[in-house]
C-alpha cells in the first residue's frame, strides 16, 4: 500500500503529459523550430512555480511526511559531464520526440514501437555505465 | 460532472500543465524522494542483473522501486487519457509546422502524438525508423545517464533549485537538440 501513492501521482503525470501534448513528437519538433510558446510556456512556469515551491521548502525547513526535515541535495557542479551528457539527450530528444517519462506515457497511448526506444535507452545507459571511467565527467 | 469531463478533455493549455508538474515535484519530495524520471532507466538495468557485470549497476533497485511504481502509474495516465479524456482534434500547431512538416512528406500532421509513418514496427526495418526511434533511443538513454538527469532531473528539479550544473545541462539539451532539428532532420525526414 505504501506505493499505491507513487501510482496515483504517476496516473496524474501521465494524464498531464499526455492532456498538454507534451509527449507529442510534433510538439518538440515546434518547439526547436521556436514556432509556438507552448513548450515553453509549460517548462517556464513550472520551473517558476518549482522556485517558488523550492524556495518555501527550504526557507521554512519543511518536513517530509515521515517527520524529517527536506534535504535538496545540491548537484556537484561541473561542465562536461552537463554539457556533453546533455547534448546527447538533446540529440535522442528531437529524433524520438521524447524524454524517459514521455517514452513511457506514449506506451499507455497506444504507441508501443516506442519500448523499442525504451529498450535502446536501456542499453545507453548501461554502455555509459561501461565506458563513464573513459568519459570526461 | 459531465462538464467536468468535457472540460479536462480538452488540450490543456500551458499554465495549467507547467504548474502541475511543479506540484507532483513538490509532492514527491515531500514523500522523501525526487522528480527524476530518468532514473528508471538505471534501476530497470539493475533490476535485470546489470550489476554483475558492471559496478555502475551493483546497487539495491529495490529502493527505487517507488519510481518504478510512478512510471507505471506514467503508462497507466496515459492510457487513461487517450481512452477517456480526449476530444479527438487535433494538436493545434502552429501553421509554420504543419507546412514545413507535410513539405517533407508527412500526413496528418498532428492527427496523433507522433508521425504514425515512422513511428511503427515495420519502419524500424528502414534507415529512417532506426535513426528516429533506435538510435535516438539510444542517445536519450546514454545522455540521460552521463548528464545525470533528464527534463524532470534537470529543467525542472535542478533549475527550480538554482543549480547551475542543470542549467549547463539544459543548454546542453538545447545545443543537441537544435543541432538535430536544424541539420539532420531535414535530411533523414526527406529519405
Amino acid at each position: 500500500m505504501k506505493y499505491f501513492k507513487y501510482l496515483v501521482l504517476g496516473v496524474v503525470f501521465g494524464i498531464t503529459l499526455t492532456k498538454a501534448e507534451l509527449i507529442s513528437w510534433y510538439r518538440i519538433y515546434e518547439m526547436f523550430r521556436f514556432q509556438s510558446f507552448h513548450m515553453y510556456g509549460v517548462i517556464g512556469s513550472a520551473v517558476v512555480t518549482g522556485i517558488i515551491i523550492t524556495q518555501i521548502i527550504k526557507r521554512t525547513k519543511m518536513k517530509d511526511a515521515q517527520g524529517k526535515t527536506v534535504v535538496i541535495a545540491p548537484k556537484q557542479f561541473s561542465i562536461w559531464r552537463y554539457l556533453l551528457g546533455g547534448i546527447i539527450f538533446g540529440f535522442g530528444w528531437a529524433l524520438t520526440g521524447a524524454c524517459p517519462g514521455p517514452m513511457f506515457i506514449l506506451a499507455g497511448n497506444g504507441v508501443f514501437v516506442i519500448f523499442v526506444a525504451i529498450a535502446s535507452g536501456l542499453s545507453g545507459t548501461y554502455v555509459y555505465g561501461k565506458i563513464r571511467h573513459k568519459l570526461p565527467h | 460532472m459531465n462538464n467536468f469531463i468535457e472540460l479536462i478533455s480538452s488540450p490543456w493549455p500551458w499554465w495549467i500543465a507547467g504548474p502541475a508538474i511543479a506540484l507532483l515535484m513538490f509532492a514527491l519530495i515531500y514523500f522523501g524522494n525526487s522528480f527524476g524520471f530518468s532514473a528508471n532507466f538505471r534501476t530497470i538495468c539493475s533490476m535485470f542483473g546489470a550489476g554483475k557485470s558492471c559496478d555502475f549497476f551493483d546497487f539495491d533497485w529495490k529502493k527505487q522501486t517507488w519510481n518504478l511504481v510512478f512510471a507505471l502509474g506514467a503508462i497507466l495516465g496515459g492510457f487513461i487519457a487517450s481512452q477517456y479524456l480526449t476530444s479527438g482534434d487535433a494538436i493545434a500547431l502552429s501553421e509554420n509546422t504543419i507546412t514545413e512538416l507535410e513539405g517533407y512528406g508527412l500526413e496528418n500532421v498532428g492527427a496523433d502524438m507522433v508521425p504514425m509513418s515512422i513511428f511503427n514496427f515495420e519502419a524500424l526495418l528502414t534507415l529512417k525508423g532506426f535513426v528516429f526511434i533506435v538510435l535516438g533511443g539510444f542517445f536519450v538513454g546514454f545522455g540521460t545517464r552521463y548528464a545525470g538527469g533528464c527534463t524532470s532531473g534537470h529543467a525542472i528539479s535542478g533549475l527550480s533549485d538554482l543549480q547551475p550544473a542543470s542549467l549547463i545541462a539544459v543548454i546542453g539539451f538545447f545545443i543537441g537538440g537544435l543541432t538535430i532539428t536544424y541539420f539532420v532532420l531535414p535530411s533523414i525526414l526527406a529519405l
